[in-house]
Order: C-alpha cells, then sequence, then structure tokens
C-alpha cells in the first residue's frame, strides 16, 4: 500500500480533531441514517437474505481457500477473450505497468471509474508525475478532486460535503480542469449534477483512454463486472479505444452463477436500491464495440500477506459495499478521513493495517478505532467477523509475533506506542485466569470507587484522553449475581 | 522470478496451512421471491421500472409504431439511432431521421442524436431491471449511453422473468451486458436523488404484448 497520508495522524488524534467539526459531523449523521433506514428496508423485501449472506460468504471463502487456481483460470480465459493480463506484486509495479500501457497509447490525458485500487496505490498521482492526467469521472470523487481533498467513504466519497460546499468547489475549481461550472450555479442537486455532467461530458467524448476497476471477475468466463449509477462508468468501459482495470486478486468468483447472490447482496447493502441504475460486464474485447485493447492488472499489494493470516484473511471477502460504515457509531462521529487511508469504517480498521502492516502510529492505533459494538458483522452481507479480527489485530499490534510481509514471514516487536493497552491486555489475561484476583479487585475497586480520577495517570493518560472511564459500578456483577440469584438456582 | 510466480507462490505459501473445503456450496437460497402469474410478473416490472422512474406505457404490437411515433414527438425528437436489427414496422409511423449505428461513428456524432429506440435481451421483474446483451435489435453499448432519450421495447411476457438468478441464467457472458434499472442517477449530493448525470436522463420503457 502507498503509505498513509502524509503526517495523518494517529486515529485517535485524527478523530477528536474530527468530532470537533460540527459540520461533518452533521453532514456525516444525516448521510449515514438515511443510508441505514433504507437499507433495512431493502434487504427486509427479500426472505432469503440469511441464505444469500451465507452463500456469498461460502463462495467467497472458497475462492480465497483456492485463490492460486483461479487466478490461473482467470488469467487463461481473460486472455482467451482477447485481453492481456498483468500481474503486480505492489503499488509501485501497478503503477509502473498501467504508466507504461498509457504511453504506449500515446495518450497524456485519461478518464476513471472509481475504484478504491487505484486510490489506494496512487495511481492518479503517479500519472501525474509522469506528466499524464487523469480525471476523476463520478460525481462524488470529481467533488473530491476538484475540492483537493480525500474521499471519506467507499461509495459517497464526499458524504462529508454539504452543496453549498459542493457549489463553491464547482464555481471555483471548474475553470482549472476544463469547461467552467455554469454563470450564476445555485446550490440545488439537479443544477450542481448538470454542471458536472456538462463538465465531464467534453472529455468522456474525446477520451481514448479509460481507467477502471472492478466489482467482480469470474474465473471460469473471463468476465469483469463494474455495477455503478450514474453512467460514468459505462462512459469510461465503452467510448475509449484502449481499458485499462486495476483489481485486487480478491475480487474473483468462480463461475458466472456466483454472480447471482452478489448482484442480489451487494445493491441492497449499499445504496439500499433493488438493483443499481447501471451494471456493465465485459469478456475481453469485442468486435467493434467498446475498447479493441483490454489490460488486466491483478494486483496483490498485501493481499497475500492479508491471506497468510488465519483470522484475518475474511477480510479479503469484503464486496466494498460500505453498510458496514453507515452503522458504525465510531464512524460517523470521526468521519472517514480520521481512519488515514482509502479504507474507512470498519472495513478499514482491519483491512489498511493488514495490507500496510502496522509499522505506523496510524495503522497500529486502527484496530483500536471501534466500540466492537457488532452492528457492523450484522450487516455485513458476506459475514465478515470485524470484531473478532479487530480484536485478534490488537492483540498483535500489542504482544507482537508473527505475520506476513511482502511475502516473507517476519516477527512483529510488541508496540511502543500502546505500552497502556499492553499493560491492560496482560492485567486482564492475568485477573480472567486468576478469578479469585479479579474478585478481590473488583470488590477493592467498587468500596473506592467514589476516589477514583476521570481519567488514568502516567502512560495511561492518553488512552484516557479519547475515552470516558466508565465508572465503577457500586457492587460488582458477580457479588451482585450472587447476593440477588445465589441462592435461588443454587449453582455455586 | 517474475511477478505472477511471484504472487502465485505467495498464495501458495499462504495457503499452505488453511484447512481443506469444509462443506460444500449449497445454493439453498430461493430462485425467485414469491408465487407469481406470467401476467403478474409484469406487472411488478411496470411497478419496480416505475418505482425507479423509467416512464413505462403498455401497448399491443399493432398500436406499438404510433406509440413510438407519439413518445418521439412529445420530446421534440428529430434524429433518431436505430441499432441495426431493429423490426423496420416499429419506426413506420415516425418521420424523424434515421441515424444509423456505425462502428464509425463518433462520440460526437451520437451526442448529437436526440433518442434511441432498443429491444432488450431479458427484463427482470423484482428488481426493475432491463438488460442488453448488443444483439442486432439493441446495437452497440454505447447508443443507449449517449443520447439523452432512451426508448426501449420490451415483449411481454417473453423476455419478462422474476428474479436475478432467472435473469442470468438466460444471459451469455461472452456478450457485452448492459443492466438497467431507471435513469441514470447519483446520491452523492446529500443524498438527494438526482436522475441523469452521465447516461440518459429520460427511459421509457413500452410492454408490448401480443394482440
Ligand atoms: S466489510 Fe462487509 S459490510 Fe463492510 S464494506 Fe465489506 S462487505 Fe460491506
Amino acid at each position: 500500500m502507498s503509505g498513509t497520508y502524509l503526517g495523518m495522524p494517529a486515529f485517535p488524534a485524527a478523530a477528536r480533531e474530527a468530532v470537533g467539526n460540527a459540520t461533518l459531523r452533521g453532514n456525516l449523521r444525516h448521510a449515514t441514517h438515511t443510508i441505514r433506514a433504507k437499507r433495512a428496508k431493502a434487504v427486509s423485501e427479500v426472505s432469503d437474505w440469511a441464505e444469500l449472506r451465507e452463500a456469498g460468504r461460502r463462495i467467497k471463502d472458497h475462492t480465497l481457500r483456492h485463490l492460486d487456481r483461479y487466478l490461473v483460470q482467470l488469467e487463461e480465459s481473460v486472455t482467451a477473450a482477447g485481453g492481456v493480463v498483468h500481474w503486480a506484486a505492489d503499488a509501485d509495479e501497478a503503477n509502473d505497468i498501467v504508466t507504461q500501457l498509457v504511453k504506449m497509447t500515446g495518450e497524456s490525458e485519461v478518464v476513471k471509474v472509481k475504484s478504491m485500487a487505484t486510490q489506494e496505490i496512487g495511481l492518479n498521482e503517479a500519472l501525474e508525475a509522469e506528466g499524464i492526467r487523469a480525471y476523476e469521472t463520478d460525481l462524488a470523487e470529481l467533488i473530491v478532486q476538484l475540492g483537493k481533498d480525500r474521499p471519506s467513504h467507499i461509495l459517497v466519497p464526499a458524504i462529508h460535503r454539504n452543496r453549498g460546499e459542493i457549489r463553491d468547489i464547482f464555481a471555483r475549481e471548474m475553470s482549472e480542469w476544463g469547461r467552467p461550472a455554469p454563470e450564476g450555479l445555485t446550490d440545488t442537486p439537479a443544477e450542481l449534477a448538470e454542471a458536472a455532467r456538462l463538465h465531464l461530458r467534453e472529455k468522456f467524448l474525446r477520451a481514448k483512454v479509460g481507467i477502471s476497476g472492478a466489482n467482480f471477475m469470474v474465473a471460469e468466463t473471463g468476465t469483469l463486472v463494474v455495477v455503478e449509477s450514474e453512467g460514468n462508468g459505462r462512459m469510461c468501459l465503452t467510448l475509449p479505444e484502449t481499458l485499462i482495470s486495476v483489481v485486487g486478486i480478491e475480487k474473483i468468483v468462480p463461475a458466472w452463477q456466483d454472480l447471482e447472490v452478489f448482484l442480489q447482496t451487494l445493491p441492497r447493502s449499499s445504496t439500499a436500491e433493488r438493483m443499481n441504475p447501471y451494471t456493465s460486464t465485459w469478456t475481453g474485447t469485442t468486435d467493434e464495440d467498446g475498447p479493441r485493447n483490454f489490460h488486466l492488472v491483478l494486483l496483490d499489494n498485501g493481499r497475500t500477506d492479508t491471506l497468510a493470516d488465519e483470522v484475518g484473511r475474511q477480510a479479503l471477502r469484503c464486496i466494498r459495499c460500505s453498510a458496514c460504515l453507515n452503522v458504525c457509531p465510531v464512524y460517523e462521529r470521526a468521519g472517514g478521513h480520521a481512519y488515514g487511508s482509502v479504507y474507512p469504517g470498519p472495513i478499514g480498521a482491519i483491512l489498511s493495517p493488514q495490507l500496510r502492516g502496522t509499522g505506523s502510529e496510524i495503522d497500529a492505533s486502527l484496530p483500536y478505532a471501534s466500540s466492537l459494538c457488532g452492528a457492523c458483522y450484522e450487516v455485513c452481507p458476506v459475514a465478515i467477523d470485524i470484531p473478532e479480527v479487530l480484536v485478534h489485530l490488537r492483540e498483535r499490534v500489542v504482544q507482537g509475533g508473527e505475520v506476513t510481509r511482502a511475502g516473507n514471514k517476519v516477527v512483529l516487536r510488541p508496540a511502543k506506542g500502546h505500552a497502556a493497552e499492553r499493560a491492560a491486555m496482560r492485567a486482564a489475561r492475568w485477573a480472567f485466569l486468576h478469578p479469585g484476583a479479579l474478585r478481590t479487585g473488583q470488590r477493592a475497586a467498587s468500596r473506592t470507587r467514589r476516589f477514583h480520577p476521570r481519567s488514568l495517570p502516567g502512560p495511561g493518560r492518553a488512552w484516557s484522553g479519547t475515552r470516558e472511564l466508565p465508572p465503577v459500578p457500586a457492587e460488582p456483577f458477580r457479588d451482585w449475581w450472587q447476593r440477588t440469584r445465589g441462592g435461588k438456582d443454587g449453582d455455586r | 522470478m517474475n511477478s505472477r510466480e511471484r504472487i502465485l507462490g505467495r498464495v501458495r505459501r499462504a495457503l499452505a496451512d488453511a484447512p481443506a473445503e469444509e462443506t460444500p456450496l449449497s445454493r439453498d437460497y430461493l430462485r425467485e421471491h414469491g408465487q407469481r402469474t406470467a401476467a403478474e410478473t409484469v406487472d411488478l416490472l411496470a411497478e419496480n421500472l416505475a418505482d425507479y422512474r423509467a416512464l413505462v406505457h403498455r401497448c399491443g404490437d399493432r398500436e406499438l409504431a404510433d406509440l413510438i411515433m407519439r413518445l418521439l414527438a412529445e420530446r421534440g425528437s428529430r434524429t433518431v439511432l436505430v441499432p441495426p436489427g431493429l423490426p423496420p414496422y416499429w419506426l413506420t409511423a415516425s418521420d424523424v431521421t434515421q441515424v444509423h449505428d456505425r462502428a464509425a461513428s463518433t462520440a460526437h456524432e451520437l451526442d448529437r442524436v436526440d433518442s434511441v429506440v432498443t429491444g432488450c435481451a431479458v427484463a427482470i421483474a423484482e428488481t426493475g431491471t432491463l438488460v442488453l446483451d448488443g444483439s442486432p435489435d439493441q446495437g452497440r453499448r454505447r447508443i443507449t449511453l449517449v443520447p439523452d432519450h432512451h426508448i426501449c421495447v420490451v415483449r411481454v411476457p417473453g423476455q419478462v422473468v422474476s428474479s436475478v438468478p432467472q435473469g442470468l441464467e438466460r444471459l451469455d457472458p461472452a456478450r457485452p451486458l448492459t443492466w438497467i434499472s431507471g435513469p441514470s442517477a447519483t446520491s452523492d449530493i446529500e443524498l438527494d436523488r438526482v436522475e441523469g448525470v452521465h447516461g440518459p436522463r429520460t427511459l421509457e420503457v413500452i410492454l408490448v404484448g401480443e394482440n
């Protein structure tokens, strides 16, 4: 992964700052609550949701279990259909491949469909450095790009901006990039969308190279699938002469029929629609319909390292629906930027530290960016147990241990910045192994609770600075249970 | 070692101690949701299309040419894109200029056309989805994308299925497919839905029954 955004503070610091921003919190709250309610309704329409979710989980697990086989099969079928397959072990290699491919066309600008993979590797910046301008064509990505901003949500990357801010960005910046915003642009969504339509249309119509990701790749047939709403995806996938798709190796499904599961669960989980307005599938190239040259860049960039982790590998099942973001109380208050990665929210908290390692302070802090309430697991259409992975990664950060980095086994040392948590974790473990001591300690704590401070002294201060210390109850739970129920069921 | 070998090697090492497959995949989800007659399935398609703000019309085969003429006239369309295999009688009542779908025509030329008329490969009732597969009555993918007005003709009940699984079954993955559920839309600005950002802003669907 191309590293953290420069100078990104660790999650607690970034989150504290974001929580103080009232506009951001307002925008986010409105957005996440709206999608949340709509999603619940869309899901309740399908009576076999549980079965679809289980099938999704199994298909993805099965694919990951045999990923080598399916990668080879995919390569064969894409090649047979007229595409060219490239393999990229990391971000730099992927960027090099794409840059070379664009240069070979002789073009100096490309149009892009929104894609997490290309954001993850920092493709736009890499192209820029080689004199190639990449235009983001998704409305939200356009807002982000013109606003010299970063995306803050997987699905609606400009969710942190309200209409007034968007109007100002368009009026100020559009002329820098091409067709200026119309005179007297107001902040009604319809007018803003129209301005974007006009601005981008001139780019679509002249574009010779398109760059995309993909939601799914079918090993059996070599088919790629892009799911979208606006039509910008269709523009980029069909008008240019050359199409380059950069896709993470985990996006494979084995068979054409498997799509019937995900094309039901993805739209309902993400935009809460029965079906998204547009889905495009293409298999290599087709004579006189769409691009004449098709390149598929298969991206590893930390995915095989993630695959090597028994507990953590389930994160690779993710279909990027963003449902977990919309239900997360931490995301709702902190916003996407605090996660310091293109993958925000609960999935970001488990995916980024695995793709990038927990070497940096922000990555080491991400597994703590959660209240472990479990809502993310409940909504996940492929049943990723995010809380389980979070706890696993916390342990890894705190205690160190064996992990795979760039294909090699390395031993991670316990993180220094987390001395307090490390101590707390050890204490908790010891206490649970010594129930007698736990009981005594709890009683002592209860008796002295009037004197407890609201923050911790010493190394614990940083920890309690971003958390409310829970008040110690008047009576330990065990004692209360003994007192009120102990005599009745006689189970001592 | 090249990256292909490197990545495949890493995958194999990562999976070295992964447990063998647990249970085989059971597809115990539904093939369709609920029991419906063919007529009810068509009604559901109409309802779901309208819910996503497509304009839905119904007629018999004999009224089709007149209806298409009326829809084009109401929009004030002077030019219409025609895929090569469109049944000619669909447009006999209309006096608009027909523009043929040619590989050589540029995107700018397509952009100057007012409307496009196509058939479809299959329509999915439960989701309100039309699927185009590039057959001769549907033409290249771009012709239903660049013009601002798309009229799609669906033969009912023959081309209608209930569900996504039934739809996929009928489609050929080797063809480029476009699934369309309502007109182009975005919810990127404060989650207010706005129709037509880049694709056609108006989608009209004609459900044609036998007379
Ligand atoms: S983790 Fe699950 S809920 Fe979150 S984005 Fe991925 S698939 Fe969706």
